[in-house]
């Protein structure tokens, strides 16, 4: 709540307006009933119609003068709230973006994006709802005790015995409903899953003939579901008809009750008529702060899971600084240097990697999947720092450049890497400042050219997210575009020429020799074709370099890069 | 078809509550349609809707009935000579149990409507989901499997809510509507005329209101949803936006995003901010004016100008209950406009949901389609000629003989037709032109089970669902034991890694579940393969991305798979090439060369250079 409350520091002037607007039209609206008893009591009794007609007036303009208000401070409300949760969503969105890969991973992607959406929508709602229900409902009930205490101090206890009852009912219900709409929530998901299944496997399915299978193992999460909501709906379906009959026994109550104050002087009729509607707006009200409480809770869970993510410390990003040490003087470009690395802090993921690669050479890493390849290349990038040892860069360690520094010198295809919707061009040249000629250069090193200008609208060619509209190859190459377009003096590739057919690949290498000549290029590979041409090769195993040289040596020297080369002999021969 | 764009398509992002299924306004003619059609779902259930009728209909009444007593009580407490004791309390209690009941009947009503709504919502599942199995592969490949869970879930809940909720809520109201006019025209009828007033100026408010407003929040839900897909899509993106150092350039168009939503948020609040205050002023109109026009004529029938039994006529009792019950009734009024346009929406749920369970279904079998007893495997394809789509030929008068036992590897570039000729092979689609066979037999003319269950196929992407090892095997031969699926495992080259799991054959496969890699998947689903054992098989064989060992196992188990089967393998491996009984080449969509290694790398073609190309 404290993130709330500092959130809504600035708007604090605006909607201390507001509120004092809503309460003076709620306490208005509050006259009402009390207009209604007086005319009945005493106005009648003076038997004058242009009175009753002035008392008459006087309610319209109290409920005119209400609607008035309550206009203008929900206006007031929407603006404060959609500037409030423009600003968190900023504030998260620019910390989420700069988290470290570290953090990252603890919170992991899909929990990231729950917040930024789901989140700060219900701590919007809540927001929102606060400012129009939040003052409304607390004036509504403590107007009117007030008021009925004024009126009638008896009566009006034995309606408040009423209350809690109804505070309780409510809170005890939607207690109790949370657990059960998570165990829906759940069902919901399996339910789902089935059917994902069935449509991604829908060949295998039909190549089997297992409908009938099919069938019946959704016909058990379909019934589990509807029994779940069932059970939900059961529970969650006495709220309403609890609490509309407390609040009506507390009307008999008052009735009976009042029966016996009028007998004895002590009340007279047209208050109780008066008292039964305040007992409604009171009762409403009740209502209204329950349902407030059961979003407040939710909110505050939204709420705190935000500030998890806005609380983080910087890790990674450190400011732009100044070059604190003296340049090593080395002729390599990229030095590793005993480099280890552990992802948890118990296993050691990298262990001892030394390596250097001289300006405009390059690095090619082979391995069996979970062999550290990618990981190496990641610390390259400072995605995270190094447990063990040391990386260089033209001979100064990773730590001393700044991250726009650092990033300025990489160009990188990532596996699976990221395509938005958005053009061709624009996805090449991805917010950097590049002008259209170097993008189609990059292009046509990339082998890209060929199948953009094939498109009618060619580089204006709209990508869909996630590029699914092109394919496997086609998106590769749009991501290698991408790394080249910037010339920069690190190109990183981690397994992204994989789906390009042998031709192919063998021609985006030759461009990239031929016009990349100061460029370093690391390469990560499954395939020995895509970096047998390296200047060194490193082999990992289980984090471990068990081989290091060029092919040749590699081919003679080190049995399990053999072993690899003659699995894939002709491996992926036509793609 | 088979490639892998297909199925990668549109993930599914669930729970999110900013992305609304957007309301469309169906024509006049659908919309009935899909009333009468919902109707008929339920009077499925028609003692169960039937009994909610009464149900609805008793509780409204009893709780009408609650102002009118306590208006006599009022009355009776009003007495001129004194109070009437006996009456108050024999109201009261009348009030009391008329309460209680209500309440009770509204919540057996409530649990009632719960159980018919989800009878029927289990219902319409169970039709979409059984209907999709039945319909053509064609319906798979062409439509994305997001918006088919949005259809099974987000439409489906929909029409849940509106069945369960709605439906209540419009009886109800009409029935108080109706009620509380009753009971307010033999209080006063002359009061009535208040609400020939009020209530069209409600109504109209609030029909010209929504109009303008209506369009304003759907606006201000698409922006939102924008918002949040651009924020999921550049997360997804998050490590490269790293390397590049693109954090700032990204904030910034999030940003124009962020004050675009919110800007429609605050104009659709601006508007519809309105709309409360308003109606609520109305009712307090309403009942401002009764307190005038009531306080008037009681004072009339107190000072006997208006004599009891004339039109009149008041009692305080009758002020009372009628302010009561001019509050039942306004309210009912003004929440319409909301129930209308919440039952628009679940009529275009269920529209959406009743257009998957209209779709055609594979065709059946012909009547005189023939068993497939005892296989021998020779497949011939005479002639094909087949395109997705009428404008786009993919194969153009494909002619393949293969003998039983025989391997027939087909090459070519992405895009040249490879997995078509499977999708053909297994007839998930029909050929346009020339006709396949199967021990002479052309496929058309064989049921469609038979068909299929003579071959086994393995594909490229690697299919398991959530279930244990061993359902996921045995998933290839129902009623199979324990001994033949571990001999398939082993056969496989899978058993050990699966002996060394905890939990073994049980061990639960999930998403989130233990480690298996892609290679795994991949010998568990050829074990699968081979425990299904049919005389023909189809391969498509994965591309290497899997470490050198796995990729040994793969092929060793591949071999085992194909032993003494007539097989269809879409080739990467030089291996299953070379030793191939006959390679086509298939460039766009013909086959421009055709025999065993040697013989095409005699021929000096586009296979030899390719071949060649590898070791440049």
């Amino acid at each position: 709540m404290k993130l709330l409350v500092r959130y809504l520091k600035p708007f604090r002037v605006r909607m201390a307006i507001g509120f004092c607007i809503k309460a003076g039209g709620t306490m208005v609206e509050l006259m009402l009933p009390y207009i209604l008893s007086y005319i009945l009591k005493n106005v009648v009794g003076s038997r004058s119609v242009p009175q009753i007609l002035a008392w008459g007036g006087l309610m319209i303009l109290c409920a005119a003068t209400a609607c008035i208000c309550n206009i203008v401070a929900n206006r007031m409300a929407a603006r404060s709230s959609a500037d409030f949760s423009e600003q968190l969503r900023k504030d998260l969105f620019a910390k989420t973006l700069r988290l470290s890969a570290a953090q990252t991973d603890r919170f992991t992607i899909p929990s990231l994006e729950s917040r930024i959406t789901t989140d700060t929508y219900h701590v919007h709602s809540f927001v929102s709802m606060m400012q129009r229900m939040g003052v409304r409902a607390p004036i509504l009930l403590l107007g009117g005790i007030v008021i009925t205490l004024v009126m009638d101090a008896y009566l009006a206890l034995v309606m408040l015995a009423a209350l809690p009852l109804i505070c309780v009912t409510v809170f005890l219900i939607s207690n109790r409903g949370v657990p059960l709409y998570a165990r829906v929530q759940q069902s919901v998901d399996n339910m789902v899953r089935v059917v994902r299944e069935d449509f991604q496997g829908i060949r295998v399915i039909k190549a089997l003939s297992k409908n009938d299978y099919e069938n019946r193992r959704y016909d058990a999460v379909n019934r589990r579901l509807s029994r779940d909501e069932t059970f939900a709906g059961t529970i969650m379906g006495i709220a309403n008809p609890a609490m509309t009959l407390l609040m009506n026994c507390g009307i008999t109550a008052v009735v009976a009750w009042s029966a016996y104050r009028v007998a004895g002087h002590q009340s007279d009729p047209e208050t109780v008529i008066a008292f039964m509607q305040y007992f409604t707006l009171i009762s409403m009200a009740m209502m209204s702060i329950s349902r407030i409480f059961v979003m407040y809770t939710k909110c505050a869970a939204s709420s705190r899971r935000i500030g998890e993510v806005l609380e983080q410390p910087e890790e990674i990003f450190t400011p732009e600084k100044q070059t604190v040490c003296e340049p090593r003087r080395e002729d390599a470009h990229i030095v590793f240097e005993n480099v280890g690395f552990s992802y948890t802090g118990k296993h050691r993921h990298l262990k001892n990697i030394n390596v250097s690669v001289p300006r405009g050479g390059s690095l090619g890493i082979i391995g069996a999947t979970g062999s550290g390849k990618s990981t190496l290349v990641k610390l390259l990038m400072r995605f995270y720092d190094v447990t063990e040892g040391e990386i260089r860069i033209n001979g100064l360690p990773l730590s001393s450049y700044g991250h726009q520094t650092l990033s300025g010198m990489f160009g990188v295809a990532l596996q699976n890497d990221f395509l938005y919707a958005d053009t061709v061009e624009e996805n090449i040249r991805f917010g950097r400042e590049l002008s259209h000629d170097a993008i189609v250069n990059a292009a046509r090193i990339a082998q890209a050219d060929d199948f953009i200008t094939a498109f009618a609208d060619g580089y204006g060619h709209l990508v869909s997210s996630k590029g699914t509209n092109l394919s496997g190859g086609q998106r590769q190459r749009l991501l290698i575009a991408r790394a080249i377009a910037g010339m920069p003096e690190i190109l990183v590739l981690d397994d992204s020429s994989s789906a390009l057919d042998y031709k192919t690949d063998a021609n985006l290498r030759r461009a990239l020799a031929e016009e990349l000549t100061n460029t370093t290029v690391v390469t990560v590979a499954q395939r020995v074709s895509s970096i047998k041409d390296c200047s060194v090769i490193l082999v990992l195993e289980h984090g471990r370099v068990i081989g290091q040289g060029t092919h040749d040596e590699l081919m003679r020297d080190c049995p399990a890069y053999r072993e690899i080369s003659d699995s894939q002999m002709g491996g992926a021969f036509v793609e | 078809m088979l490639n892998k764009g297909t199925f990668s398509t549109n993930a599914h992002s669930g729970g999110n509550p900013n992305k609304h299924t957007p309301v469309q306004k169906l024509n006049r003619k659908s919309a009935k349609g899909v009333f009468l059609r919902l109707c008929g779902y339920v009077l499925r259930q028609w003692p169960l809707f039937l009994l909610a009728i009464a149900l609805t209909l008793v509780s409204n009444q009893l709780s009408l009935l609650g102002p009118e007593y306590s208006g006599n009580a009022i009355d009776a407490i009003a007495a001129t000579d004194g109070v009437d004791f006996d009456a108050v309390w024999d109201n009261v209690i009348r009030m009391l149990i008329c309460y209680v009941c209500s309440a009770i009947f509204s919540y057996v009503l409530a649990v009632l409507m719960i159980h018919l709504s989800q009878r029927i919502v289990y219902t319409m599942r169970k039709q979409l989901f059984e209907k999709l199995n039945t319909l053509p592969v064609n319906y798979f490949d062409t439509h994305a499997v997001g918006d088919t869970i949005s259809r099974i879930s987000y439409d489906i809940d929909t029409v849940n809510s509106s069945l369960s909720h709605d439906l209540v809520q419009v009886m109800t109201s009409l029935y108080t509507v109706i009620g509380s006019l009753i009971f307010m025209w033999q209080i006063s009828k002359p009061m009535i005329l208040i609400f020939a007033f009020t209530v069209p100026i409600s109504i109209l408010f609030t029909r010209y209101r929504s109009k303008k407003v209506r369009p304003l929040f759907q606006e201000r839900s698409r922006k939102l949803g924008e918002l949040n897909g651009y924020a999921e899509e550049m997360l997804s993106g998050c490590r490269t936006i790293y390397a590049y150092g693109r954090e700032d350039e990204i904030c910034d168009r999030f940003n124009r995003r962020n004050t675009d939503a919110m800007r429609s948020y605050y104009r659709a609040e601006y508007y519809g901010g309105t709309l409360g205050p308003s109606v609520n002023f109305i009712n307090n109109l309403s009942i401002s004016l009764v307190t005038i026009f009531g306080g008037i004529l009681y004072m009339y029938s107190q000072s006997g100008a208006a004599l009891a039994g004339s039109v009149f006529f008041i009692t305080l009792g009758g002020v009372s209950k009628f302010v009561q019950y001019s509050r039942k009734f306004a309210g009912p009024i003004n929440e319409f406009a909301n129930i209308l346009h919440e039952f628009q929406s679940a009529f275009s749920a269920a529209e959406r949901v009743f257009r998957v369970i209209d779709e055609a279904p594979e065709p059946v079998d012909t009547t005189d389609a023939q068993d497939l007893p005892d296989v021998r495997g020779e497949v011939q394809f005479d002639g094909v000629s087949f395109g997705y789509t009428p404008e786009k030929q993919i194969l153009h008068d494909i002619s393949i003989s293969a003998e039983p036992g025989k391997t027939i590897a087909i090459v070519g570039p992405t895009g040249a037709g490879k997995t078509t000729i499977i999708n053909l092979l297994m007839r998930f689609y029909d050929t346009n032109a020339g006709g396949i066979f199967i021990d002479g037999k052309r496929i058309e003319q064989i049921k469609r089970k038979d068909l299929r269950l003579a071959y086994t196929m393995v594909l490229q992407d690697t299919w398991l669902f959530h279930g244990t090892i061993f359902e996921n095997i045995v998933y290839g031969k129902e009623h199979a034991t324990m001994e033949e699926v571990r001999a398939a495992a082993h056969a496989a080259r899978i058993d050990t890694y699966i002996e060394s799991l905890p939990d073994g054959y049980d061990t639960v496969l999930s998403d989130d579940g233990i480690n298996i890699s892609k290679g795994q998947k991949q010998l568990i689903t050829i074990a699968r393969a081979i425990l299904s054992d049919a005389p023909m098989l189809i391969l498509d064989e994965a591309t290497s991305n899997v470490d050198s060992r796995t990729e040994i196992k793969i092929q060793e188990a591949m071999g085992e798979l194909m032993r003494g089967k007539t097989c269809f393998i879409i080739a990467h491996r030089l291996s299953t090439i070379q030793t191939a009984d006959c390679i086509l080449v298939l460039q766009n969509g013909t086959i421009t060369e055709q025999g065993t290694h040697d013989e095409l790398m005699q021929k000096g073609g586009f296979y030899s250079t390719l071949y060649n190309s590898q070791f440049h």
